[in-house]
């Protein structure tokens, strides 16, 4: 039964780890940028939701779709303002600025909010639990994350192949260039871009916050697992990002069981071996 | 190679932004406060080193406050022997980042010349500043990190007891390993459980301290007859506690223990309700320092325990303002709408041994005669005595180290905040109590 217990944690695990990455992968394979600052702004979506719901008093899911129009916004405004002026053919310009970014929001977080630990609140919700068998019990919150980030990449999934706006996104990624000739715009498919990875990150803030508590400081460390997710899923894939995710769960929560000091380790070397076996991941997209 | 990036580019824009600052500070102290200088004495001047950016940040929190009430009070100056002195307070940002911390510390010594440094948020705050001053010879007062961390932690070789020497120049006063151990193992006989006891020891100083088959929990654990179940050090900001939930499940843990961050705790609070573990007692330290932590439990923080070094109800008065614990606390939370915290009363203590000591030095721009009066404080501080060289500390620290005392406490839950109650004063029965220990339900 602990076996069990564990591949199921490790699974659940992986499901947030896929919630933190989507957005990183998603502009990721749009637009080649490596987003640094992304677990900072997971952390200042998971701040506006905790505003959204202590100071203007909304219940969560409307402070969830208030929080992910106004980062689809604020994604909008950061490309076209900032990050575009910098896109080009070295990568290092926005890497900078996104690395500047970072330290901007957790500074601009602590200023705003202060130090504090701070968590969003989901009552009983955070320690009910689905019985499974006799002493296996999951928690309802992991499940219902794991859930969010399926339907999430099936969502995007959808956008991708089924509408014209993703046909626009698939074909700039593949060359930016030809897709203009094509009549796409490819500042606004950009904008688009950021701004969706953006709106996906509020779903990640939110099971994250729940989750876990949360101060200014704590992004980068995110950070760290998304892009591993990304990595061993293989760039470009949405339903890869979610394997990989689940990949670096299992791995720790195996890691975990042998020993406690091995937990985090066995992520690490899960990622190098994959990085080893398969350079461009599990499922990498078909395009060069 | 991102953190050493991280480190380059933000020294290069804190000095910029520094150097704009201070020449702006230099421009207005000689234009509009110059008249008003008496400039009989060079004044002493004091650097303070604290965390205000980063992970620690919390435990800064009050300075603005605590400096502010410090820097009002002092503005005459201070009286040592017939002359004397006015006082400043420099202060730095240390991002809690040790090499950070180290830096700064040396820019108050070489170039705004301190007197002496007081310092007092963990020991990555506390170390490496310690260490400059021992270096360079400037006197250093630092607190709120148990004296191992400060004693042992910064010995050439910490594994070696024979090779501990004494310090010259930096004191610490605070309680240690022995005292928590002493409150959470008294606290934990306050109630019935099967005396079976799960334990959280990160892969830090504090984790390895704490599950030290020497010095740390396992040897007294046995003596009581309290059953360990220690799976192992792990990572700190880890996501995942089911393999621990596992083995406390499976060693039937009533009494779970650690010394855990925040996030973690959190983390492993939700995963071990999910998953059905239900102790009795809960006693952290670190995670619960702080009422917001508390708070960001939600209901689920109700009498959880912890290690209390200092609250409102302590019996003492700062020996600056006579201002009573309680006071203090009061003038926080009505300053910055916050609910008081731990450090408030040790940030001011501070101020306090340093003042004292200033005093007594008989010339404080002497550093040896102000080490030796920091080494001969015996006074009654807002956080209890601090008094150095006493039998309270083992004879190979007791030069450097004195000892406040240590009580425990439970989180209430009273109305929407939490209430921290006392409930064990054992080790020091001069602190009352709020109320007796109570099962987790």
């Amino acid at each position: 039964m602990s076996g069990f217990d564990t591949i199921i944690e490790g699974v659940l695990l992986g499901g947030v780890y896929a919630l933190f990455a989507l957005g990183l992968s998603l502009i990721f394979g749009i637009m080649r940028l490596v987003n640094l600052a992304h677990g900072d702004l997971i952390l200042l979506a998971a701040y506006l939701v905790l505003s959204a719901t202590t100071a203007l008093g909304l219940p969560l899911a409307a402070a969830a779709l208030l929080i992910v129009v106004t980062m689809f916004v604020l994604g909008f405004v950061l490309q076209r303002l900032v990050l575009e002026r910098v896109l080009g053919d070295d990568i290092l310009p926005p890497l900078l600025v996104t690395f500047g970014l970072s330290i901007v929001i957790q500074n601009g977080l602590l200023l705003g909010y202060g130090a504090d630990s701070r968590r969003l609140q989901a009552g009983a919700f955070e320690s009910s639990s689905v019985m499974l068998a006799p002493g296996l019990s999951v928690g309802l919150a992991p499940l219902t994350a794991l859930v969010t980030a399926i339907a999430a990449v099936a969502l995007l999934q959808l956008i991708f192949y089924r509408t014209s706006l993703g046909r626009a996104f698939r074909a700039t990624a593949d060359n930016p260039a030809i897709a203009q000739l094509m009549g796409v715009n490819e500042r606004n498919v950009y904008a688009i871009a950021v701004g969706l990875s953006l709106a996906v990150s509020v779903i990640a803030a939110i099971v994250f916050g729940i989750r876990a508590s949360f101060d200014p400081s704590i992004g980068p460390a995110r950070l760290l697992y998304a892009f591993e997710a990304v990595i061993i899923g293989g760039l470009g894939s949405l339903w890869g990002t979610l394997a990989g995710g689940i990949v670096l769960g299992l791995a720790q929560a195996i890691g975990g069981r042998i020993n406690p000091e091995w937990q985090i380790l066995a992520g690490h070397l899960t990622f190098l071996a994959v990085l080893m076996v398969r350079p461009r991941g599990l499922f990498p997209a078909r395009r060069a | 190679m991102t953190k050493d990036h991280l480190n380059v580019m933000s020294f290069d824009r804190r000095r910029v932004l520094q150097g704009i600052a201070g020449g702006f500070a230099a421009a207005g102290t000689t234009t509009l406060f110059a008249p008003a200088v008496q400039a009989a004495n060079k004044p002493i001047k004091i650097g303070y080193v604290s965390p205000k950016s980063g992970p620690l940040a919390a435990f800064a929190e009050a300075d603005d406050f605590v400096l502010g009430e410090f820097r009002k009070f002092i503005k005459d100056g201070v009286k040592v022997g017939s002359q004397t002195y006015p006082v400043e307070v420099v202060t730095k940002d240390s991002q809690s980042n040790p090499n950070r911390a180290a830096e700064v510390a040396k820019e108050l010594i070489t170039r705004d010349n301190v007197s002496l440094i007081v310092v007092g948020a963990t020991p990555e705050t506390n170390n490496p500043v310690a260490t400059q001053c021992e270096l360079e010879q400037v006197p250093c007062i630092s607190t709120v990190a148990p004296w191992q961390t400060n004693f042992i932690g910064r010995q050439a070789n910490p594994g070696d007891p024979k090779s501990w020497k004494p310090f010259d120049y930096t004191f610490h006063y605070f309680w240690g390993l022995e005292d928590v151990i002493g409150v959470f193992t008294s606290m934990w006989s306050q109630v019935a459980t099967n005396k079976s006891v799960g334990a959280l020891f990160p892969n830090d100083a504090d984790g390895n301290a704490w599950g030290d088959t020497t010095i740390g929990f396992p040897p007294v654990m046995a003596k009581q007859g309290f059953k360990l179940t220690d799976p192992g050090r792990f990572q700190n900001l880890t996501d995942d506690f089911s393999s621990q939930i596992a083995a406390f499940r499976g060693a039937d843990s009533e009494i779970i223990t650690g010394v855990i961050i925040p996030p973690d705790f959190t983390t492993f609070w939700n995963q071990a309700r999910q998953k059905g573990l239900k102790p009795k007692v809960v006693s952290v330290a670190k995670a619960l320092l702080f009422p917001a932590s508390v708070q960001a439990l939600g209901k689920g923080g109700n009498n959880i325990s912890t290690e209390v070094w200092w609250t409102p109800t302590h019996p003492y008065k700062s020996s600056l303002s006579g201002v009573s614990a309680a006071d203090l606390a009061k003038g926080y939370e009505q300053a910055s709408s916050k609910q008081w915290t731990q450090p408030i009363g040790f940030v001011h203590s501070l101020f306090e041994v340093a003042i004292d000591a200033i005093k007594r030095s008989g010339d404080p721009a002497d550093g040896a005669a102000l080490a030796k009066a920091i080494g001969a404080t015996k006074l009654d501080t807002i956080v209890g005595q601090v008094a150095f060289g006493s039998s309270a500390v083992p004879p190979f620290a007791a030069k450097n180290i004195a000892k406040t005392p240590l009580v425990g406490g439970q989180w209430r839950l009273n109305g929407d905040r939490y209430d921290m109650v006392i409930t064990d004063n054992k080790l020091a029965p001069q602190i009352p109590l709020g109320g007796d220990m109570q099962a987790l339900s």
